[in-house]
């Protein structure tokens, strides 16, 4: 078994990068994810694959440090909590407005403002639905264990890569601080500039030659009819998105009656609820979106035939509910349970909730 | 097979490190384990917990609010954790500063002096692992080698010269440990 280790979270993360090949690493520290920028230090992995690591000045200036690796054709990565990524917003919506592929990393906490360093699931508007200014998309990954801290690293970069876009990992600090048995990914090595030019060299500005145009990463087009028609563009990317990336898990949920929908850390509460309502005879199954965008819109559909009511779980006042009643358009009774601030949902809350607010209410 | 554990006590008391060699040791016989710390200003001054899960099949909630076993080390966590502790579960505390002893009938109570006891052998940092002999004595749940091999893999090589010295101590608390 030598093969297992058992790791936090965060730890993998940063383990993850250095062996998917990531080129650099740009960040500041902020409870609940600083083992991340700890773990890279320590690692020292410029030493051994020529990484950068580099601690910024600021939130904002590790965004943009982003923005020019990823220009560059490079496989960069940053991440911090919620107030954190509240401050790379700008940068985030550059990157997808000049189609730059990277991997942003929040370990989510409870907000608004500084509120909290204890884990929560309140920056899912943010996450999917905008967070920076105009029409674009995350591609957004939600681990909901340690060994899918250090495979979503990878899946993070493939994707962003394939898509052109900014990928972001959705975690929260229960995942992030937990420590779990981990198999860690093979190495793979760093690309070589002869790689990047070889698969990015389209787009990206490394490797102009004489006789290659040069490349410009910019959202900059101040031609409206040009803007509309590059806005046109990334939308028919984000609806293939859509037709090909979701990815989602359903669990107990061949003769469930009742489901619950959650993701991350919620998702696993909602496991061991179904443990304590099934020995109470309540037939619950769990269907837990991996991808929240895209959003498994249509699986939710057809479980929304089958079940007679759905309890959407999140540690928050209510925001992925949305989706989920978007989803089930009004077939059966949808309601939100959530705790937030911090704190944090126990299975036992999670099973009266599904007595009081669906099986009785 | 799946145990679900909570150790609580003060920060610097080796609860965090227990929990982990635990951890490893299941890992070690092939086990699904978690490790879910409090963490924060919980921790700062105050009291650290960690639950701990071993399970042979893929474990669900790292959060719980019912544990098989709850080990408590300070009045703090007995206030908050006595009634933890599933019906017909197991708590095992250090007596030492305790001065509201566990009352409930309906769970199996051990105690293990282990500060005391570590006073004895002369070296505090061997606390948690005479509390770890104590819970290994009430519940085999891991095999010693087991936890050996787990403390190999969870303590920096450059401290292995004190596994003989962990090992002493888990005996101890095997020995030690009596029903309250």
């Amino acid at each position: 078994m030598a093969e297992y280790k058992l790791m936090k979270g965060n730890e993998v993360i940063a383990e993850a990068a250095i062996r998917c090949g990531c080129d650099a690493y740009f960040g500041y520290p902020i409870t609940p994810q600083s083992e991340i920028l700890e773990t890279l230090t320590l690692r020292q992995p410029w030493l051994e694959t020529g990484m950068v690591v580099l601690q910024a000045e600021s939130e904002v200036a590790a965004i943009n440090m982003v923005y020019g690796g990823a220009a560059c054709g490079k496989k960069v990565m940053t991440s911090s909590s919620s107030p954190g990524i509240s401050l790379k917003q700008e940068g985030i919506t550059y990157l997808a407005g000049a189609e730059l592929p990277c991997l942003v990393v929040n370990v989510v906490r409870g907000g608004p403002g500084l509120g909290t360093i204890q884990p929560a699931q309140s920056d899912y508007f943010q996450s999917v639905k905008g967070g920076g200014h105009g029409d674009y998309k995350l591609i957004v990954l939600a681990p909901a264990s340690v060994q899918e801290m250090n495979d979503f690293v990878d899946l993070g970069f493939e994707l962003a890569f394939k898509y052109r876009n900014p990928a972001l990992i959705l975690s929260d600090g229960v995942i992030g601080q937990m420590m779990e048995k981990v198999k860690l990914s093979p190495v793979k090595p760093r690309w070589t500039n002869e790689e990047v030019i070889k698969l990015n060299g389209s787009w990206a500005t490394t490797g102009k030659t004489a006789d290659r145009p040069r490349n410009v990463a910019t959202s900059l087009e101040l031609d409206s009819a040009r803007q509309e028609q590059f806005n046109h563009k990334l939308q028919a990317k984000y609806k293939e998105i859509q037709e090909k990336e979701v990815r989602f898990e359903k669990i107990a949920c061949d003769d469930a009656e009742y489901l619950f929908v959650a993701y991350g850390s919620s998702s696993r509460i909602c496991q061991k609820a179904i443990d304590l309502a099934r020995e109470k005879g309540i037939k619950v199954g769990l269907l837990r979106p991996i991808t929240l965008f895209p959003y498994p819109t249509k699986a939710i559909q057809e479980m929304a035939e089958k079940v007679k009511g759905i309890l959407a779980v999140e540690m928050s006042a209510g925001q992925m509910v949305e989706d989920v009643r978007l989803a089930v358009n009004g077939k059966v009774k949808v309601e939100h349970f959530g705790r937030f601030g911090g704190m944090i949902p126990s299975p036992n809350e999670v099973v009266k909730a599904l007595e009081d607010l669906i099986i009785k209410g | 097979m799946t145990e679900e554990i909570i150790i609580a006590g003060f920060g610097g008391q080796g609860v965090l490190s227990m929990g982990k060699i635990l951890a490893y040791s299941g890992i070690m016989q092939d086990q699904e384990v978690a490790w879910m710390p409090s963490y924060g200003p919980e921790m700062r001054g105050g009291t650290a917990n960690v639950t701990v899960i071993l399970s042979d099949n893929r474990i669900s909630s790292p959060v719980l609010q019912e544990f098989d076993t709850v080990i408590i080390l300070n009045q703090q966590s007995m206030d908050k954790f006595e009634k933890a502790v599933k019906p017909g579960g197991v708590l095992i505390y250090d007596p030492n500063g305790i001065v509201r002893h566990p009352k409930r009938k309906d769970i199996t109570i051990y105690k293990v002096e282990a500060a005391e006891e570590a006073t004895r052998m002369q070296s505090a940092k061997t606390f948690n692992m005479i509390v770890l002999g104590a819970y290994l004595k009430v519940r085999p749940i891991v095999k010693m080698e087991n936890v050996i091999k787990g403390l190999e893999k969870s303590l920096p090589e450059r401290h292995h010269h004190l596994i003989p010295l962990n090992k002493q101590a888990i005996d101890r608390g095997m020995e030690i440990v009596k029903e309250a």
